[in-house]
């Protein structure tokens, strides 16, 4: 591939980073008072060009560039496509909650855009110092992204948590990336591998195993580093948050993905345990937090730390399956959450006129469509058959059962039982007869952006729970990029 | 025959009914929206009509591939539709009895808010169910399972107003995923095992294998079994179906008796290729289903709410079902199933009638004496309590004493026990069932001492205000009553024993499904462990002893006749009987009053801890929620950035980050520490 073939490489991050530098260079140019849309719309052009950028890179063949730092394959393929399509649904959301109470909503739309090219170089890099930079640029774009609610207190307060926190983890990811380097002299992922399955297992390499497992636990918010999530969740504007857990998520468990099973196959027997720990912990403490929450963001923010953990039970299937099946939850998650979100930052807009869970008492008698969609997409958070929500569990459960992890599938499977509990909770109240209550009342009509959002979002967890067939097929394929080191681990553990 | 029967259509059709009602309903005339809810509903019945009047020349069984659904690897599940002979007869049940609730639906809801959301509901519900029982694999059945649990959730919390209701729908919804877990972890078995979950692929796979016995098939199937048992109602997952009589009474008698809570029955009978490899499995089952018939039953003895008596009937009748599938004799409980579909309805909506007469009251202690007002809802009642209690000739006699009889002589060791328990409980039935006939029908009304007692509030609540007289209902809700009482006198027929003349011909209708390992399982007969020979299904015996089959049908119909006397004596003869009987055994009678606190035990043993770990535990190490920012605002916003920092330093930041370290420190002595361990579960 000639030298500039290779952007072709990083198409969708390079319309990206285009995108958000106009919308910088453009918000000065505005009037003070004008309308900050039209900044909003050049920011979803720019995702969807991006969308079809990555699913053009499709017909690429598999392979890398500059200097072997980059990689599209399927499995870069399907998170970038994840990435931008949430990235979209996020801006068209941010579009009709914020035009009721806008600032500085260039800056806003810019982050999102530069947010999503770290997400997408994270799923994308081959070397972990790519990674790194990745991850930095996503986590800062985010961090300020959360401070956004400025007339509240609570804003700033959950954005410099998460900063702190956020940064503290960081370090962790940063040393474990010096100790594998120690342990093998790179730090490119492919190289790694070999490396590590030749020699005898150094003991840095394992310690630094342990750092980015850390490093990465947090920004997935898994037990036991999962403290920042309540209270961010409650404190961010709902538009952000509906973006905050599920892309740098999903970017963060796709490093995860490549790093354990092309860079570390050689370690599964280490990590395995740590994660199978993990996942159980994060789906118990996840579910049982959110039982008794009152915030429907509070719960939400449970709800993820259990999502979380029932994402990393595939990681330990050790299974291309299992592979898949973590790509394929990643996906249903975030379709779902996002469009809960997406409900959510209607309803109460950019600054959260409605907290409470019973402040939704009655929705659907205000608006059928909001109180039908935000019902429709926690059924798919329960995990009812014909939603995106119950084939994740599926195939995440099949695959870790087919593994032979009983125990781990058992405490799983108890715990989506007792996730039903507190997903009803709005169920009911958004079906109860209306209290009459000037915070429904002060619900705006439903805006054209949003009637997207929600069409997106509907349409696509209900594709991955009716015809699953083609993202499965694409999520396999990805799996399979990464296989070649994962046959070996299978057959060691078999 | 090969042209395509279009199963498709049959769950697809109340679909449609149920989008342009839930979609449009809001906007449409009372009468458009019960148009479509019945066609809807109507054309699978024909359709299933249609089949049934050729199945003769159909090829059997008929499998119908829709689409492909998913493919992952190896695994491959596809949208297909299958055609047995048990199928059709669920087929018959769900779109004949499916029909007449919606007749009858149409008069009893008339007056409810919400109408065509009712029916909506009521739609999904079928298409849940029909494709539930039409499904050819245990994916789409599973969908099928999962679906009518959130049409019954949706239906029993109709009453949004209603606490009560709202709390009913939410731990049927709870206790049924505990189920499903169960149904859950054996898909997944049986997807580990045999790489697919089609029900042919599956079954023909274990008919290829006799040498595979009990292991790996005993857990799926215990894992089935739990499954059935929260769709059934059985123990230990039983306690939602009472509390489900918050819905409304049409939905009583379609989901909680006729249909979906039978689901869990079809489902042992479809899978029971793989119960006759277990015989423990089976024994399992057989007790499950003794002991919930027997322990409901004593419950129903002492209920005064009409509808709640019916419930815990209804329990105790699955557990005849389950009981059947548990001796092998699956063919006696779909056959049970089926005479249940019809008189179990019958008296739901009967009962629904009494309650439309007496606008709301379900509390049998102020009924009596409406024999006369409502002359045709006490006749056909009479029809389904005779056939619930087992007389000849009413349905319920040949299906319940085939059961008995299957039990007896079955030789699984558990046999003689469960038919034990089955014939105490026969007796207990009549008792109860003429109990709720005596208290409803006869004596004098006793509406006027009920001055002082308010009925529930919720349903036909708005109705209060002006009470009407006692009242017959319209001859909408009176037309299905008249139907199923025929049906709850004659749809026992089709199964009447060659001990009494006849030739049990849904036995052998259903035996090509029953039996279709049959020639596998005599080719290896001689290699089967003797273990094995205990669970060869009962049919396989020798033709029974057709004089033992008699004496046990006059010792059955005796025990419902003494049922029948002591309720008689009780209620109708000497009404004062009951509180002095009450008075002398007060513990037992609160016990059973109280349904021996099971639900304040399950309370206290499982709900409050995990509430508590929730509330105390959990919220006080981890979750400070110190977020208190709106109160902070204003003065946030005069003393600018240094409060901020002066709040970040007040300590919460720092034991977050004393978490995340902590955290971190356990995770990395753990890899330290945990060195070259390999944990393999």
């Amino acid at each position: 591939m000639t030298d500039v073939a290779q952007v072709f490489r990083i198409l969708p991050e390079v319309i990206l980073t285009i995108t958000g530098v106009l919308i910088m260079l453009g918000e000065p140019l505005l009037a003070k008072n004008a309308s900050r849309k039209p900044l909003g719309w050049l920011a979803v052009l720019g995702t969807l060009a991006a969308l079809f950028a990555s699913f053009w890179q499709l017909q690429l063949p598999a392979g890398t560039a500059y200097f072997g730092t980059v990689q599209t394959d399927a499995f870069s393929v399907f998170f970038h496509v994840l990435i931008a399509g949430i990235v979209l649904v996020t801006l068209l959301v941010t579009l009709d909650a914020a035009g009721r109470d806008a600032e500085s909503l260039g800056e806003l739309f810019a982050l999102m855009c530069f947010g999503a090219v770290g997400m997408m170089l994270m799923s994308c890099a081959t070397e972990l110092l790519l990674v790194f930079v990745g991850l930095e640029i996503s986590s800062i774009s985010t961090y300020i992204m959360a401070a956004f609610r400025r007339k509240s207190a609570k804003g700033p307060e959950s954005a410099i948590k998460y900063f702190l926190l956020g940064s503290f983890a960081t370090a962790f990811f940063l040393y474990g990336i010096a100790l594998i380097f120690g342990a093998t002299g790179t730090t490119d992922i492919p190289q790694i591998a070999g490396l590590l399955s030749t020699s005898q297992v150094p003991v840095f390499g394992v310690i630094g195993m342990a750092m980015i497992l850390i490093g990465i636990g947090f920004k997935v918010s898994a037990v036991p580093f999962q403290v920042w999530a309540p209270d961010v969740y409650e404190g961010a504007p709902s538009p952000v948050v509906g973006l905050m857990s599920t892309a740098p998520k999903a970017a963060a468990f796709a490093v995860l993905l490549r790093v354990l099973y092309t860079a570390l196959p050689a370690l599964h027997s280490h990590w395995q345990p740590l994660i199978w720990w993990m996942a159980a912990l994060s789906m118990t403490f996840g579910n049982l937090g959110a039982l008794r929450q009152q915030n429907i963001k509070r719960m939400l923010a449970y709800s993820s730390i259990a999502h979380a953990g029932y994402l990393l039970v595939a990681f330990t299937a050790l299974s291309p399956d299992g592979i898949a099946a973590a790509s394929f939850y990643a996906a249903s998650y975030a379709v779902m959450n996002v469009g809960a979100f997406a409900v959510i930052s209607h309803a109460g807009g950019m600054d959260d006129r409605l907290t409470l869970i019973q402040d939704y008492r009655g929705l659907a008698y205000r608006s059928p469509l909001l109180g039908g969609a935000l019902a429709f997409f926690l059924i798919s958070l329960i995990g009812i058959p014909f939603t995106g929500g119950f084939f994740g569990k599926f195939y995440v459960f099949a695959s870790a059962l087919h593994s032979g992890l009983v125990w781990l599938t058992i405490i799983g499977l108890v715990n989506s039982g007792i996730a039903v509990y507190y997903y009803l909770r709005p169920l009911v109240s958004v079906y109860s007869k209306p209290v009459h209550s000037d915070l429904l009342d002060g619900i705006p009509r439903v805006t054209v952006p949003l009637m997207f959002a929600l069409l997106i979002t509907i349409a696509g967890t209900l594709i991955l729970g009716i015809v699953p067939g083609r993202v499965l097929a694409l999520a396999k394929a990805g799996a399979l990029t990464l296989q070649s080191t994962v046959s070996d681990t299978t057959t060691a553990v078999k | 025959m090969t042209s395509s029967l279009h199963l498709w259509l049959i769950p697809l059709v109340p679909f449609a009914g149920f989008l342009v009602n839930g979609l449009l309903g809001r906007r449409f005339p009372k009468a458009l929206v019960t148009a479509i809810a019945w066609i809807a509903t109507l054309i699978p019945f024909l359709q299933v009509l249609n089949i049934a009047l050729h199945f003769s020349s159909l090829t059997l069984p008929y499998n119908e591939r829709v689409a492909t659904w998913i493919t992952a690897g190896n695994f491959h599940a596809d949208f297909a539709f299958a055609l047995d002979q048990l199928t059709l007869i669920m087929l018959l049940v769900v779109t004949g009895v499916g029909f007449l609730i919606h007749l009858y639906s149409a008069g009893y809801m008339a007056h409810e808010e919400g109408y065509w959301r009712f029916f909506a509901y009521l739609n999904l519900f079928m298409f849940f169910m029909l494709t539930l029982v039409l499904a050819e694999n245990f994916l789409l059945m599973f969908v099928g399972w999962e679906g009518v649990g959130l049409a019954s959730y949706l239906l029993i919390g109709f009453y949004f107003t209603k606490d009560s209701a709202a709390n009913a729908g939410k731990k049927a919804f709870v206790v049924n995923r505990i189920g499903d877990f169960g149904f859950l972890i054996g898909m997944f078995l049986l997807i580990a095992h045999f790489g697919t979950l089609s029900f042919d692929g599956i079954f023909s796979q274990i008919a290829q294998h006799p040498e595979w016995q009990g292991g790996f098939l005993t857990a799926i199937a215990l894992f089935l079994a739990l499954g059935a048992t929260g769709k059934s109602a059985q123990i230990p997952l039983y306690v939602w179906l009472p509390d489900a009589m918050e819905g409304p009474t049409p939905v009583s008698a379609l989901i909680h008796a006729a249909t979906m809570v039978t689901a869990g029955v079809y489902m042992i009978a479809r899978a029971h290729a793989i119960f006759d490899r277990s015989p423990f499995a089976l024994s399992t089952v057989a007790i499950i289903g003794a002991a919930t018939a027997l322990f409901a039953a004593t419950i129903g003895l002492v209920q005064t709410d009409i509808k709640r008596v019916l419930a815990y009937s209804t329990v105790s009748q699955l557990g005849y079902m389950f009981l059947a599938c548990g001796v092998a004799a699956y063919s006696a409980g779909i056959f049970h199933l089926l005479t249940h579909a019809f008189f179990k309805a019958l008296l739901f909506l009967a009962a629904g009638s009494v309650i439309h007469a007496l606008s709301g009251e379900q509390d049998m202690r102020v009924m009596g004496g409406l024999r006369k007002k409502i002359p045709v809802t006490f006749w056909t009642m009479t029809a389904a309590v005779f056939a619930i209690a087992g007389f000849p000739p009413f349905a319920g006699f040949f299906s319940k004493d085939e059961i008995l009889y299957q039990a007896f002589i079955s030789p699984n060791p558990v046999g003689k026990i469960v038919w034990f328990v089955g014939l105490l409980t026969a007796g207990l039935t009549s008792f109860y069932m003429f109990r709720l006939w005596y208290l409803t029908f006869f004596g004098k009304s006793r509406a006027d001492q009920a001055a002082a007692h308010t009925p529930e509030p919720g349903h036909h609540a708005e109705k209060e205000e002006h009470k009407h007289p006692v009242h017959e209902s319209p001859w909408i809700m009176l037309a299905p009553l008249v139907i199923l009482a025929i049906l709850s006198v004659i749809g026992g027929w089709v199964g009447v024993p060659a001990a009494l003349g006849g030739h049990n011909e849904i036995e052998h209708f259903l035996s090509p499904v029953m039996h279709a390992q049959h020639l596998s399982f005599e080719q290896v007969s001689v290699a089967m462990s003797t273990q094995q020979q205990a669970v060869v299904p009962a049919a396989e015996a020798p033709e029974g002893n057709k004089s033992l089959e008699l004496l046990l049908a006059v010792v059955s119909v005796a025990t419902a006749l003494i049922g029948w006397f002591i309720a008689h004596l009780m209620y109708f003869a000497k009404p004062e009987l009951p509180a002095q009987i009450a008075a002398k055994v007060r513990g037992l009678y609160s016990l059973l009053l109280n349904k021996y606190w099971i639900d304040e035990l399950y309370g206290a043993v499982i709900i409050t801890p995990v509430l508590f770990l929730s509330r105390y535990v959990l919220k006080g190490l981890f979750d400070t929620g110190v977020i208190t920012g709106g109160g902070l605002a204003l003065g946030y916003a005069t003393q600018g950035i240094g409060s901020l920092v002066q709040r970040v330093q007040s300590g919460n930041i720092r034991s977050y980050a004393g978490w995340l370290a902590l955290g971190a420190a356990a995770l990395l002595l753990l890899t330290y520490f945990g060195f070259g361990t390999h944990l393999s579960f």
